[in-house]
């Protein structure tokens, strides 16, 4: 960086190299302002057409994302005197009543159970195994780390049906569990190929004088390297859990009630008359906004996290 | 023992014999494999036994959905039949169109982006940031959410290509048509997976010294040229880095598409992996959708190597 003086882009470069990457962002960003904005339209506003920008913001969706509702006659909805609160009062205006809590919350526990098992798990192991391929010598080590990282190159859909199979006789089926182990073992070769390269980049000279310190080889592990490696283990753990939180195939394949996620939960939001897109909206709001928030605490580390550590910066 | 000469064995061999029965608790060596072992197991139990249970399967005509009937060997019968389907081979078309266009532009405005970024203009940090968000959010959730964006007339997609160019909105439809709907998935998929091979071309951009180009400066050198002789070929192994990874990724491809389309109109954007998800949980050909899974993964397996290989030998030069 120091000697740029004549390879130093000119000011006018600059400009013009700003302005058509801003304008690339913000086209980027047009379908996630729209997924945000669609959430807080009334059902009638999210389909008019030309598409509205300006709306009268109610929170409609995000009440349909969390309730069911059936449809009442004038007279039954006269009959039951003023609604008691803001929610119930949306609800009224359209003729209909609350029957009961919708299956967004669970799908969505779900969700953040399956997402930090897996995450806490595939960390554990993770490091382990990692610090082990780091530190020692460990025969075929090129193979098994090759081999640790080939599991990533299966379709999931592949691997589903034995799963499928498997889960079925053991009963693992549609449970937190089976779903937690599934993922650890997706999210395994992510984490020990990102951990290595953490650990690797620890200089081995402070774990020897631990060890001239009287320190054993686990205690010079936890007190020494663990808390080196620590930026590391929480990167590595977010990848692990925005993996974890963004999957799909399994999901819809092995879960259907206990153990659902959202992301299979929210596309079926839309209901019967398939017009409740801003409940759908709200759903993915919610849903997409903690990763936005993950994205932005990584994003040093993003690089590395999404090659496998085979790019580091 | 006495061969290996890590620094740590020569510390544990010089030791005096009390310390060395502390730090010997446990051997290296069996710490080595205590830390090792689960993940193996793990990988073993979820991984390669489901693997080997599903060549198994591809040899058989089993269905799962009933449990009653047994199965029985039918050799290589499910790999003939596959091979031999006009419709696989229709998912394969697919599937080449579907990478092919997302690779190629993704590469293409990966690497402009990548190229206007390292121009370092004031907030390019920030910017980065912004672009890069839709490679991380659930590709499902945005294929269900892009459905929204291609109705015809009610969906943002629509007026905005209508408002630049003047087709009547309800005109075309993105996901209806069979002409249109294999650029549709392969637009939402450029969406998200562009920042993708930015990031990695940005890396490799920024990995290049800047003394080269004062060299190259000094020599007179257009700035063409220089383009040309210095800056494609030093990000060429990234480049190849990241379209190794689309490519393993698109390949596999699922979720984002699935909820786009699922596949449709008629069979106009069933890449194999949709097919194989029918054909292994709808109609429950367990033993045929089992040979398929194997082609699907020898396939990707197999080209990943040989690109690799390719990719070293970019590298080395």
């Amino acid at each position: 960086m120091s000697a740029y003086s004549i390879t130093e882009p000119s000011r006018r470069q600059k400009w013009i190299a700003g302005t058509l990457v801003i304008l690339y962002a913000l086209i980027t960003m047009a379908p996630l302002a729209w997924i945000f904005l669609t959430g807080f339209k009334s059902p009638p506003d999210s389909i008019s057409y030309p598409p509205k920008v300006v709306f009268t913001p109610t929170l409609e969706g995000y009440v349909n994302l969390f309730t069911t509702r059936s449809r009442q006659t004038r007279e039954y909805l006269d009959s039951l005197g003023p609604a008691r609160t803001w929610y119930e009062e949306i609800v009224r205006k359209r003729e209909m009543v609350i029957a009961g809590p919708s299956k967004f919350g669970e799908r969505f526990k779900n969700s953040v159970i399956i997402g930090f098992g897996s995450t806490f798990l595939s960390v554990f192991l993770g490091t382990l195994a990692a610090y082990g391929f780091s530190r020692f010598k460990v025969p075929l080590k090129d193979d098994l780390m090759f081999f640790i990282l080939s599991t990533r190159m299966m379709p999931p859909i592949a691997v589903a049906i034995p799963i499928f199979l498997m889960y079925r006789s053991l009963g693992l089926s549609d449970t937190h569990l089976g779903m937690i182990l599934l993922y650890t073992a997706v999210n395994i070769s992510l984490a020990v190929w990102l951990l290595k390269g953490f650990i690797d980049e620890i200089p081995i000279e402070y774990e020897e004088a631990a060890l001239i310190d009287g320190y054993t080889r686990l205690q010079a592990f936890y007190k020494v390297v663990l808390p080196q490696a620590a930026t590391g283990i929480a990167s590595t753990a977010i990848f692990c859990l925005i993996f974890a939180w963004n999957e799909y195939a399994f999901a819809l394949l092995l879960t259907s009630g206990t153990a659902q996620t959202a992301p299979p939960f929210i596309p079926t939001i839309i209901g019967e008359g398939g017009l409740d897109w801003p409940a759908v909206a709200a759903g993915a709001t919610l849903f997409l906004l903690p990763v936005l928030v993950f994205t932005i605490l990584l994003r040093k580390h993003l690089l590395r996290g999404i090659t496998f550590g085979a790019v580091r910066k | 023992m006495a061969t290996n000469d890590t620094p740590l064995e020569r510390i544990a061999r010089a030791t005096p014999d009390s310390l060395a029965g502390r730090v010997g608790g446990l051997g290296d060596r069996a710490i080595a494999w205590i830390f090792i072992a689960p993940t193996i197991v793990l990988l073993l139990a979820i991984n390669i036994f489901p693997l080997i249970w599903t060549i198994n399967l591809s040899f058989t005509n089993y269905r799962a959905n009933r449990l009653t009937l047994g199965s029985e060997y039918v050799g290589l019968r499910n790999y003939e039949r596959i091979l031999t389907d006009p419709d696989i081979w229709h998912n394969m078309q697919v599937t080449a169109h579907f990478l092919f266009w997302t690779i190629f532009f993704q590469v293409l405005i990966g690497f402009a982006l990548a190229w206007l970024i390292n121009r370092n203009f004031r907030g390019n940090a920030f910017w980065t940031t912004v672009i890069v968000l839709p490679m991380m959010l659930s590709p499902a959730v945005v294929g269900n959410f892009w459905t929204f964006l291609y109705q015809p007339q009610i969906g943002l997609f629509n007026y905005v290509v209508s408002f630049f160019t003047g087709v009547d909105p309800a005109s075309f439809q993105m996901i209806g048509s069979v002409r249109l709907a294999p650029w549709a998935i392969v637009i939402a998929d450029t969406w998200m997976w562009t920042p993708f091979v930015m990031l990695i071309c940005l890396a490799g951009l920024r990995s290049i010294p800047g003394y080269i180009y004062e060299a190259a400066e000094i020599d007179r050198a257009s700035k063409w040229r220089q383009f040309w002789t210095i800056t494609i070929p030093m990000v060429l192994p990234f480049l190849m880095l990241a379209v190794l990874f689309r490519g393993i990724e698109n390949f596999k491809m699922f979720d984002l598409v699935v909820e786009l389309t699922s596949g449709g109109p008629g069979s106009t954007t069933e890449l194999a992996s949709i097919n194989l998800k029918r054909e292994a949980f709808e109609k429950w050909r367990t033993g045929y959708s089992s040979a398929f899974a194997i082609i699907l993964f020898v396939t990707v397996f197999g080209l990943a190597n040989i690109y690799v290989k390719a990719l070293n030998r970019v590298k080395s030069r």
